[in-house]
């Protein structure tokens, strides 16, 4: 298919251009297969270029022959242009509607992104399991990398190499595999060092209405408890909600099954209920009445902040098991491939100093978002302005990052990266130039090509230039666990990303550099005194002969 | 010390507020303090209160540990404690009972507080902030605007300052009549003077109208207030109360300005709440962010049904309708409520502060307290009941003045000289009773007391603290190129002020603070500056040329290092030495030293950070014998960083 076909009107002279908080623009707008661009004749200054992929829906409005689009888009950003010539307008609003909901993978800008730089470092090769398993192996010899899934015919949803117990061998793991929702078996999500837990993530057992049992996975289990312990499994579904689900098979593991493992319940929602909230919070930030009771109101009938709260607490308590209760803990919800990942990669950035790192931040993301196989294609197809049917799409990505800027508001010297890197991760996950985010899981990506084909955002991300914008200035290495609070009072809306285009951040940003200017100020000065020293220190032994009587 | 029955009791335990945890420790009541001092040596924390602080105590009823006490203080702290023996429990809650009701000024701590200063630095205390410089400063007198001496001997208005400023045009008998048709004689008087424009901002309480009266005198009074400005042709009247309070007060011979009486006039109502809505509204807000285990729905709910924000909002959105009329319209103002001391005081004092930068420093903001609220009669003493005189009468007015300060630092973090530290410290000794200057109700009052012989002032006390006090982000070139500030007032930039109603909350706050971050790192440069100088005058003596340093900052005398004892902050930088000699000359800190002192000053922690702290649910059925330990050690839980 020819982009070209879709593009009915390719430019239009005369367009106005209306942002939040920056002066209108008056340009020409060109249309091509993956962006809308409107360029200023004067200047080249001022220029718009939106991936069709980020906008999330439009809306035509005309008065006379001046014609309207409001584009409202995946970041939440809303801009408005004034088309003049109805028909001009009408043309390029059905082009946009066309080429912003093209469902075809291989038509994505990804496949047709050619980087302006030079990629040193490929991202595609930064984080591949057999360098993560090496690691594991320095610390235990405990676990084993097992090729069962070679083909994704075991488990589609999981990477082709999996973290398993040495002791228990590939045919036990495809009857492990049969007995969890979609061949998710229990596997290794993280190895705590300082005493030897672990986190084990799977999806729901099926158990079913007969309490169907199986050893295979008893004993996969088990093999992770040192002898004479016991460990947790954390339910991230209500005990009801695990019941309901024994009807269409799933389940839950019983006691008598698994004597040595106490079960917990959590409450975190399920994906469609968190697009529901997600679409009333950006509401709620939209709402430009400037009722106090309107917006607290609003703000807690979209629910956005007891998911965060529900989903922190939850990673706290895994922490806790592992860190303070000495317990390993097995994590899953249905089908572990959304809240169960919440949780897991929520309690490494609590319990794991490398992972508030950046490159620690990017291989957690890769192990598990990524390689544990959450559907990044069906959960970001639409964001909170979708006129759309709903299909799967849920803000489960972005709840977890809502968390993690929790957590660095919280301790903010504790991690690497600052708020921007989060935002933009953020962006990404909606629409990128980069294939990282394509996909729902490792097979997919790898019938795509897509290491071949498209360009990973970690080669971007991690060239020097770039990473300056996200290093936070703060930052000062420290080796604890660090325990969040989830009190109500110590979760604060995201602002960076749910007020980012609802406020004028001047004052804040100026702020920002102060302080960042400050911080350099010192370096600075720190590298003057060191260097004054060594140049006296040198004098002085110099002189020394002379000086002694 | 008559009323103290037990000085001592040991072996009382002191429950978190939130979590499941506590400390043993042993219980003093001295006659200023009741002090709580931890018997693990490791970690001995002291908490101090005192008794001015005490908002009230509770005996609950009797448990299998002991008899529980409960403490809610004025600074927004809750102590719990469990006390062995029923008989010294009693014995406490009916000491204290005494000792937080002082029935005369003489008992209040202030006068027997002494920070061992000369009769000198005592005076020169008191003249730190001077009134009339402060008006000299605004452009008055000038052609327009007078001092006036009719309330010289507090005739015509017993509680106004002796010092007033009118119009030229408002001779005595105007004045005179106009006050005599003013709510307790409050007749409009000169606040602050926008010499940009020549528009003042007046204040007064309300006329008394009733349903029909009118007074020449009041009426030419405006007349004359509003011929002062050539700029414009009418005055803004606003009556920051809601309307219907306003009718109200008309059948009881009070009311408001009939605009027909009135020539250029424009009357405005804005809608700020009395103070007893204040009052019930924090105490519902109290309520729910008190609550242990609270959920997100019941803390969001439970904040917009308390109220709290909205009246925030209220007062900020007057403050930001005065500014706007002032210096855009080029218009006088005349500001007034009932009385013309609670929400006259809020809405004066928010509006000067957002047309003048001056008021955004530390010492243009002690001058603005001193001006609007303390020498123009806001009744610290019955609205912070430092004498048990009428609950009715306390409010959280200061308060919310504090706050509105607080939500436009959020807005604008270069604007202010001060960071939310200096405000707190405010707010902790308007209930102190520690310094002479919030204590009674008017200036009157106060010259009767006479607080300047026999007490210290607060403002020379926190002068000497600056340091703690800075904003390190404060830029002095925002304040020109934002002279006037111009605050959203979206309701989503309206915050719940943590810092404020948690101070004493350890575990609700960030565990790392970048306020303390950055202004270690600008104390750091300072003395890196001067090291630098050292290094290179002593190279010079090698013969080395240097360049001359440029320092960004000009270098000043080398100064402590900030010691905030604050949990906001984070952990104290006292010494263990230090505070020894704190209470051996007898001088207590305000704020009581919550935290066990760092070992070393250089050490910073990250606040406590633990998991048994913050209740992430119970673990149902823990196995074997659970090794928590009753105190947090430094290895896990609390995470510790070396500079």
């Amino acid at each position: 298919m020819e982009f070209a076909e879709l593009i009915k009107t390719p430019r239009a002279d005369g367009v106005v251009l209306h942002r939040p908080f920056m002066p209108t623009v008056e340009g020409t707008l060109c249309l091509t297969g993956h962006h809308l661009i409107l360029s200023s004749r004067q200047d080249n200054t001022e220029e718009l270029w939106l991936l069709h992929t980020n906008i999330d829906s439009i809306e035509k409005r005309f008065v006379g022959s001046l014609g309207t689009i409001i584009v409202k888009c995946k970041d939440l950003r809303v801009i408005q242009l004034d088309i003049p010539g109805m028909e001009e307008c009408l043309n390029i609003a059905s082009s946009i509607e066309a080429l912003s909901t093209l469902d075809s993978l291989s038509l994505m800008y990804p496949f047709f992104y050619r980087p302006l730089f030079e990629v040193i470092e490929d991202g595609w090769q930064l984080f591949i399991p057999e360098e993560a398993f090496k690691d594991l192996e320095s610390m235990t010899d405990e676990w084993r990398l097992s090729e069962v899934n070679k083909d994704f015919s075991v488990c589609p949803s999981y990477p082709s190499l999996l973290t398993v117990p040495k002791d228990i061998d590939d045919e036990s793991l495809c009857k492990a595999a049969s007995f969890r929702h979609g061949g998710r078996f229990p596997m290794l999500s993280y190895y705590h060092k300082k005493n030897g837990m672990v986190m084990m993530r799977a999806a729901q057992p099926l158990t079913g209405t007969n309490g169907r049992r199986c050893k295979e996975d008893e004993k996969l289990i088990n093999a992770t408890l040192c002898a004479g312990k016991r460990g947790y499994i954390i339910d991230t579904r209500t005990i009801a909600i695990a019941q309901q689900a024994k009807a269409r098979g799933g389940g839950f593991e019983q006691e008598a099954n698994y004597p040595q493992w106490r079960r917990i319940h959590k409450a975190i929602e399920r994906s469609n209920v968190l697009q529901e909230s997600l679409i009333k919070l950006v509401e709620a930030c939209n709402d430009q009445s400037h009722s106090m009771d309107r917006w607290l109101s609003k703000l807690e009938a979209s629910n956005w902040q007891s998911h965060v709260k529900e989903i922190l607490t939850t990673a706290c308590l895994a922490a806790q098991c592992i860190d303070r209760e000495g317990a390993s803990v097995l994590v899953h919800g249905t089908e572990g491939t959304d809240s169960t990942l919440q949780v897991t990669s929520l309690a490494q950035i609590i319990l794991d100093p490398a992972c508030r790192t950046i490159r620690g931040f990017e291989a957690l993301i890769e192990r598990e978002w990524l390689q544990a196989g959450h559907p990044f294609q069906h959960r970001c197809a639409q964001s909170a302005y979708s006129n759309g049917k709903p299909r799967s799409e849920a803000p489960v990505f972005l709840l977890f990052l809502d968390c993690v800027w929790q957590i660095l508001r919280q301790f903010p010297c504790s991690f690497q990266f600052n708020e921007n890197f989060l935002i933009m991760l953020f962006e990404h996950t909606y629409a990128s130039q980069f294939g990282t985010f394509l996909g729902n899981r490792v097979a997919e990506r790898v019938k795509l090509q897509l290491s071949q084909k498209t360009v990973s955002l970690w080669s971007w991300v991690n060239r020097p230039q770039e990473l300056e914008r996200f290093l936070n200035p703060l930052y000062e290495p420290n080796n604890l666990v660090i325990w969040p609070s989830v009190a109500p009072q110590s979760l604060l809306l995201w602002e960076g990303i749910f007020l980012r285009w609802n406020r004028s951040t001047k004052c804040l940003d100026e702020a920002y550099q102060e302080m960042v200017h400050i911080i350099e100020y010192n370096k600075e000065l720190q590298n003057k005194v060191n260097s004054l020293r060594r140049q006296l220190a040198q004098l002085e032994t110099e002189d020394s002969p002379l000086q002694t009587p | 010390m008559e009323h103290i029955r037990t000085p001592k009791v040991e072996q009382v335990k002191l429950l978190d507020r939130f979590s499941n945890k506590s400390v043993t420790g042993t219980l003093h009541l001295t006659a200023t303090h009741l002090i709580f001092v931890e018997s693990n040596s490791a970690s001995a924390q002291e908490i101090w209160i005192l008794h001015h602080h005490i908002a009230s105590v509770e005996k609950l009823s009797l448990t299998t540990s002991g008899c529980p006490l409960l403490i809610q203080c004025r600074n927004f702290r809750l102590v719990h404690f469990v006390i062995p023996r029923e008989r010294d429990c009693h014995d406490i809650y009916s000491s204290l009972l005494r000792l937080l009701r002082p029935v005369s000024y003489d008992e209040l701590y202030a006068f027997s507080y002494n920070p061992k200063q000369n009769d000198q630095q005592r005076e020169e205390g008191w003249q730190l902030i001077d009134l009339a410089a402060e008006f000299e400063r605004m452009g008055v007198p000038c052609d327009q605007w007078q001092m006036t001496d009719v309330n010289r001997e507090y005739k015509v208005c017993k509680t106004y300052p002796r010092d007033l400023y009118v119009p030229i045009t408002a001779s005595k008998p105007i004045i005179v009549g106009s006050s005599k048709f003013r709510s307790k004689g409050r007749f409009p008087v000169l606040t602050y003077f926008y010499q940009e424009k020549k528009a003042a901002v007046c204040r007064c309480s309300q006329p008394l109208s009733g349903f029909s009266a009118r007074c020449l005198e009041d009426e030419h009074m405006l007349q004359a207030i509003s011929k002062a400005n050539h700029n414009s042709r009418y005055i803004y009247v606003m009556d920051t109360r809601p309307k219907l309070n306003a009718l109200a007060n008309r059948a009881a011979g009070k009311g408001y300005e009939n605009e027909d009486n009135y020539s250029n006039i424009r009357f405005q109502f804005v809608g700020i709440e009395n103070i007893h809505v204040m009052r019930g509204s924090l105490q519902k807000l109290l309520e729910v962010v008190g609550t242990r285990s609270l959920s997100m729905p019941d803390y969001l709910v439970g904040l917009e049904n308390s109220g709290w924000l909205r009246h925030i909002k209220a007062i900020m959105d007057a403050a930001i309708f005065l500014a706007k009329a002032v210096t855009v319209e080029g218009a006088s103002v005349l500001v007034h409520c009932s009385d013309g001391w609670d929400r006259t005081a809020q809405v004066c004092a928010l509006g000067s502060l957002l047309m003048d930068p001056n008021y955004r420093t530390i010492k243009g903001f002690m001058v603005l307290i001193e001006k609007d609220w303390i020498s123009f009669g806001h009744k610290f003493a019955d609205r912070c009941d430092q004498l048990y005189i009428d609950p009715k009468e306390v409010s959280p007015i200061f308060t919310q003045f504090l706050e509105c300060v607080w939500q436009l630092t959020e807005q604008f973090p270069q604007a202010f000289e001060f960071s939310e530290w200096f405000l707190i410290q405010i707010h902790e000794h308007i209930h102190s009773c520690q310094f002479g200057n919030f204590l009674g109700n008017n200036q009157r009052q106060r010259e009767d007391l006479q607080l300047k012989e026999r007490t210290y002032s607060l403002w020379a006390h926190l002068l000497n603290e600056k340091q703690l006090y800075l904003n390190p982000l404060y830029s002095p070139s925002f304040a020109e190129s934002h002279p006037v500030l111009e605050p959203s007032t979206q309701a989503y930039h309206f915050k719940f002020w943590r810092n404020m109603y948690h101070q004493y909350d350890r575990s609700m706050h960030p565990r790392q603070s970048i306020l303390k971050q950055v202004l270690t790192l600008k104390e750091s440069n300072r003395e890196l500056e001067a090291t630098v100088q050292a290094l290179k005058t002593k190279l010079q003596k090698f013969g080395v040329s240097t360049s001359p340093l440029k320092p960004k900052t000009p270098p000043t005398e080398r100064s402590l290092p900030p010691r905030p004892r604050s949990l906001i902050l984070g952990a104290p930088l006292l010494s263990r030495k230090e505070v020894q000699q704190e209470e051996d000359e007898e001088v207590f800190g305000e704020e009581a030293l919550e935290d066990p002192p760092a070992s070393t000053g250089g050490e910073r922690t990250v606040e406590g950070s633990s998991a048994t702290e913050n209740g992430y649910g119970d673990l149902p059925g823990s196995f074997g014998p659970k090794n928590e330990p009753t105190v947090v050690t430094l290895e896990f839980g609390v995470a510790r960083m070396t500079c």
